[in-house]
């Protein structure tokens, strides 16, 4: 155990004595927080569009009006015609069109019906799917507005009510994912590296001749690591709590306690690549070209994963971080206890130790 | 020997790093064709010394001119005639030897004909042939200190740098590699060499001894001793350095 | 010149005899083009739904079956009350959950006029919002399927209807992957030529060749044109198979000028590779590099405009997505492969690459140092 404590204080003072690296490794997951907490949103918002007018008259006017005092909207003024429309789409410049036919109010009082084309940019078809169905309720209004002394007789309306993020703001949905994805980088590419470095260095063969379990040393490389990842855990939630007004809904030690679990499921994760390696160079892009995307993407908290093809899910169930952010939400958001998620935490544990055997085992492999 | 020209010449040459001071107003003249030994214990500063002198670091006070050219302010046209091989092995690992050997000639602008020639004379020289298409990186290290050196003169620079070359080299390959330098020096090139190695100070015409930044002596070897008044090198060095107060 | 020759003839050396890297460039990028896609799906659909029906009148499984009917729900039970309709959610097993009350379809023909009520979990706001906007609109045809049922014989009270008549251009079936393949291609080219400068002159300064380099006599400019073109051919050739890739596996061919998006393309690797090799002039060993590298990946791909719209993010936020290369380069590929754009139409993008190319590989000149 002394010559196990030796270790780790050697490898402490490495990560310490690396400043820059130490800055960015405590900077990079606040710095990320506060962005991504106020800048991402699903939101759909100040979308700009163009209302083309052929019309002109009271009805027209009023449903423009309409249009631009909600704040989904920005109605670009520059842009009249049919023609310069193309452009504008092409250029990327808006994302809908609204065209009024001439005669516009005289249809919908002699005929009692009139239409509106609404054209939308469908190159990303969910902002087109939202707008559009964002104009038609703004049109909706309007008409139930028009009709306001008929009375239309068996109304249903819907009283909508939005659960735990009533703004629909994108903080509740990112911190959690944004903490498991750089927990989950930081502590792999860290380990990984680390250890690789000093194979490439050959000080890793100064180490293995001591006369200290080899599997000892790679755990001590560890350790320094697991407390680092724990401090990044703990300013990530106190960023979310005080500056972006996330508050904890369950139980802080859980959260905590569920943290330094999913951390050492990366640390062995890190450990078993870095095993695996031969280079810094391969452990890098393995941990990060190959994992970033599919961290970002599998984990949930990007794409729905019951969308997915069901060879993917499957694949879903083997990335760590699709459970950490599952945890995370429910104890953050929902005020869940460890009885909503124990499920979640076995699956954690158990690859955890899948990974710690496998790479038990290579290494012995490689001794041989 | 006053008679001829000094082609590294030195005056106060100092540098600082913070409250540090690497070098310490070193002054002292090379001549050509000489072979100079550059001694100190380590961190005495030696290599910051030569890392000045071969224009990668700029001094923080003093003056020096290399080949003639000033090393504050003509620090490309110094790199033109000089050659260096540094404590750390620089060659290429994951190329081969005769790509080593062309890459680097080629940058310092030999052509193609000179290239061919050139390489093919070295890799005969060395007893490389059956090793010229293998990768830097399989070679024992006393191969690689060797084609290192080589390397570092194909272009024939009038003074040629050698950090510590001879570390962890067997002793056969060590006076090989000294007949290297030898030869070097006969064709004109002057040598600048730092070691650890006292026998070696002893093949050197002119050393240096650097303590704690400063240069305590200079001379030949058997000046040095008369001064000292002690049989080897090694006692010389010993008077010197266990006064010294930095060190590892 | 024939410095430049010798400096490219090492460095193609160099990236060919490192198969490992080599396969890792080429073959990473291509699985998750192919892969990616498939998971990026967001086309809301699924969404899980149960019902709390307290009226059990034929009104009421009427509205449900037409609520099933329309494809985005999948019904995941009737739960008994809204409480533990709120426990589905909480698990995670509903997205959502409506509420009819006891007594729906008397009172609503009774009185003409009743209230549903929805609970949406709204942690991920796209699919709340997009979950409750489908709902809502079923919920519409089914009022307007009542009124034709009841008022038929008062048909002509002078009711005005506005109808909406909506298209969807450049993608008429709304398919995601159109949307989402050719922004994970930007991502991927970013990483690839990113990663690889960034830690290509940190690990000749880590193995210390770069002192031998830095005593010869060679200028700045042709040593780091000798690192910035390998890669560039390099980036061309993972892009290059990127589209064959997705022509072939998604059926995504470029509509507009494909001269106009190499164009581009050739100019945004120069911005990335400066990028790159300006972070690896700042450091001291590739971890480091590789650190800071993943600090600015992080916040370019998701502030990229990629997952989530540029549009909606705060002011400041916006601005910021404007010193953001791979915003441009997002856009710029789905403009070209989706919209068709040409030259004209990306050229005030293509200016802006360019001054990023310019600036960052100038100052990655000037702040490599062979004197220190």
């Amino acid at each position: 155990m002394k010559q196990f404590i030796t270790f780790v204080k050697k490898e402490f003072f490495h990560v310490l004595r690396d400043r820059r690296t130490l800055l960015i490794l405590f900077g990079m997951p606040l710095a990320q927080i506060l962005i991504f907490g106020f800048a991402l949103t699903n939101e759909i918002k100040n979308a700009r569009i163009i209302v083309i007018d052929q019309a002109k008259d009271e009805a027209s006017r009023r449903i423009t009006n309409r249009l631009a005092a909600s704040n989904y909207f920005e109605i670009q003024e520059d842009v009249m015609d049919q023609n310069r429309m193309e452009a504008a789409f092409k250029e990327g410049n808006i994302k809908l069109a609204i065209v009024f036919p001439a005669q516009f109010r005289n249809d919908l009082i002699h005929q009692n019906h009139a239409q509106i084309q609404v054209i939308a940019d469908a190159s990303d078809p969910n902002t087109a799917t939202t707008l559009t169905s964002y104009v038609s309720s703004i049109i909706q209004d309007y008409q139930t507005e028009l009709n306001e002394g008929n009375g239309l007789p068996y109304r249903i309306t819907p009283e909508v009510h939005m659960l735990y993020n009533p703004q629909l703001k994108g903080a509740p949905n990112f911190v959690p994912g944004v903490m498991a994805l750089v927990l989950m980088l930081v502590s792999v590419m860290m380990t990984a590296i680390s250890i690789v470095r000093e194979k490439e260095t050959g000080t890793m063969e100064v180490l293995l001749v001591s006369p200290f379990k080899p599997m000892w040393v790679i755990l001590a490389k560890a350790v320094p690591y697991l407390l680092l990842s724990l401090v990044n855990v703990l300013s990530i939630l106190s960023m979310s709590v005080w500056v972006l007004q996330l508050p904890v809904a369950g139980s802080w030690l859980l959260l905590f306690a569920e943290s330094t679990l999913f951390i050492i499921t990366c640390l062995t994760l890190g450990i078993f690549i870095s095993i695996k390696a031969q280079s810094q160079q391969v452990a890098m892009l393995i941990s990060l070209m190959g994992m970033l995307l599919p961290t970002m993407m599998f984990s949930g908290f990007m794409f729905p994963i019951e969308n997915m093809p069901m060879p993917l899910q499957v694949f879903s169930n083997i990335v760590p971080a699709k459970w950490f952010y599952i945890i995370v939400k429910s104890i953050m958001i929902k005020g869940v206890g460890l009885e909503g998620i124990w499920k979640e935490t076995l699956v954690l544990c158990g690859i955890t130790l899948f990974f710690f055997l496998i790479s038990l085992k290579s290494f012995k492999i490689r001794l041989e | 020997m006053t008679h001829r020209e000094p082609v590294i010449s030195a005056e106060k040459l100092t540098k600082r790093f913070g409250d540090f001071i690497a070098t310490n107003e070193i002054t002292f003249e090379v001549y050509k064709g000489e072979i100079f030994g550059f001694l100190g214990a380590n961190g005495a500063g030696k290599t910051t010394a030569m890392r000045m002198l071969c224009g990668l670091s700029i001094p923080s006070s003093g003056r020096a001119t290399i080949a003639g050219f000033d090393i504050y302010r003509q620090t490309e046209q110094i790199k033109r005639h000089i050659g260096y091989m540094s404590q750390k092995f620089s060659l290429y690992e994951d190329l081969t030897v005769l790509e080593n050997i062309r890459f680097f000639g080629g940058i310092y602008g030999l052509d193609n004909h000179q290239l061919k020639s050139k390489s093919e004379v070295l890799i005969e020289r060395l007893g490389l042939q059956a090793e010229r298409k293998k990768l830097v990186g399989e070679l024992p290290l006393g191969w690689k200190q060797k084609l290192a050196f080589s390397v570092s003169i194909l272009h024939e620079p009038r003074i040629v740098f050698l950090d510590e070359p001879t570390g962890g080299v067997d002793p056969v390959t060590r006076r090989q590699f000294w007949a290297m330098i030898y030869e070097a020096a006969e064709s004109g090139i002057t040598v600048f060499v730092t070691t650890h190695y006292m026998d070696e100070a002893e093949y050197c015409n002119r050393i240096s001894i650097m303590v704690d930044g400063r240069i305590n002596a200079l001379g030949t070897p058997g000046e040095l001793k008369r001064q000292f008044n002690e049989p080897s090198m090694d006692g010389v060095f010993y008077q010197l350095a266990r006064g010294a107060k930095r060190g590892d | 010149m024939r410095i430049l020759k010798f400096l490219l003839q090492k460095e193609f050396r160099q990236i060919f005899r490192n198969r490992a890297i080599l396969a890792l460039i080429l073959v990473m990028p291509v699985m998750q083009l192919i892969i990616l896609p498939l998971a990026a799906d967001y086309e809301v659909k699924n969404i899980n739904l149960s019902v709390v029906d307290h009226d059990h009148s034929p009104y009421s499984r009427q509205l449900v079956s037409k609520i099933t009917a329309s494809g985005y729900f999948r019904l995941q039970g009737y739960p008994a009350s809204l409480k533990e309709a709120y426990h589905l959610i909480e698990q995670d097993k509903a997205d959502l959950t409506l509420e009819i009350p006891r007594g729906f379809e008397r009172e609503l023909i009774r009185d003409g006029h009743q209230q549903l009520f929805i609970a949406v979990n709204a942690i991920n706001g796209t699919k709340a919002g997009l979950g409750s906007a489908y709902l809502t609109r079923i919920l519409r045809d089914y009022n307007e399927d009542i009124r034709m049922e009841w008022m038929t014989p008062t048909r002509f009270q002078p009711v005005s209807t506005i109808e909406v008549v909506p298209s969807n251009r450049f993608n008429p079936l709304l398919n995601y992957q159109f949307f989402m393949v050719p922004g994970i291609l930007a991502i991927l080219l970013t990483m690839v030529g990113g990663f690889l400068s960034a830690l290509n002159i940190v690990k000749e300064k880590e193995i210390g060749t770069i002192e031998q380099i830095n005593v010869t006599p060679i200028k700045k400019h042709h040593f780091i044109l000798g690192k910035l073109i390998p890669f560039w051919v390099l980036g061309n050739v993972v892009f290059t198979v990127g589209l064959l890739v997705s022509w072939v596996i998604y059926g995504i061919f470029p509509q507009g000028s494909i001269s106009a998006m190499y164009g581009f393309v050739g100019i945004y690797l120069l911005a990335v590779l400066g990028f790159g090799l300006l972070i690896s002039t700042y450091t001291d060993t590739q971890q480091q590099a590789m650190f800071i590298m993943f600090f600015f990946m992080m916040i370019f791909i998701l502030m990229g405009g990629l997952f989530t719209s540029i549009d909606s993010m705060p002011p400041w936020a916006k601005a910021l997505s404007r010193l953001n290369p791979v915003s441009y380069l997002v856009e710029v590929m789905r403009m070209i492969v989706l919209k068709g754009s040409g030259w004209a139409d990306v050229f005030p993008h293509l200016c802006a690459m360019l001054g990023f190319a310019v600036i960052l590989n100038g100052w990655a000149t000037l702040n490599y140092r062979k004197t220190n």
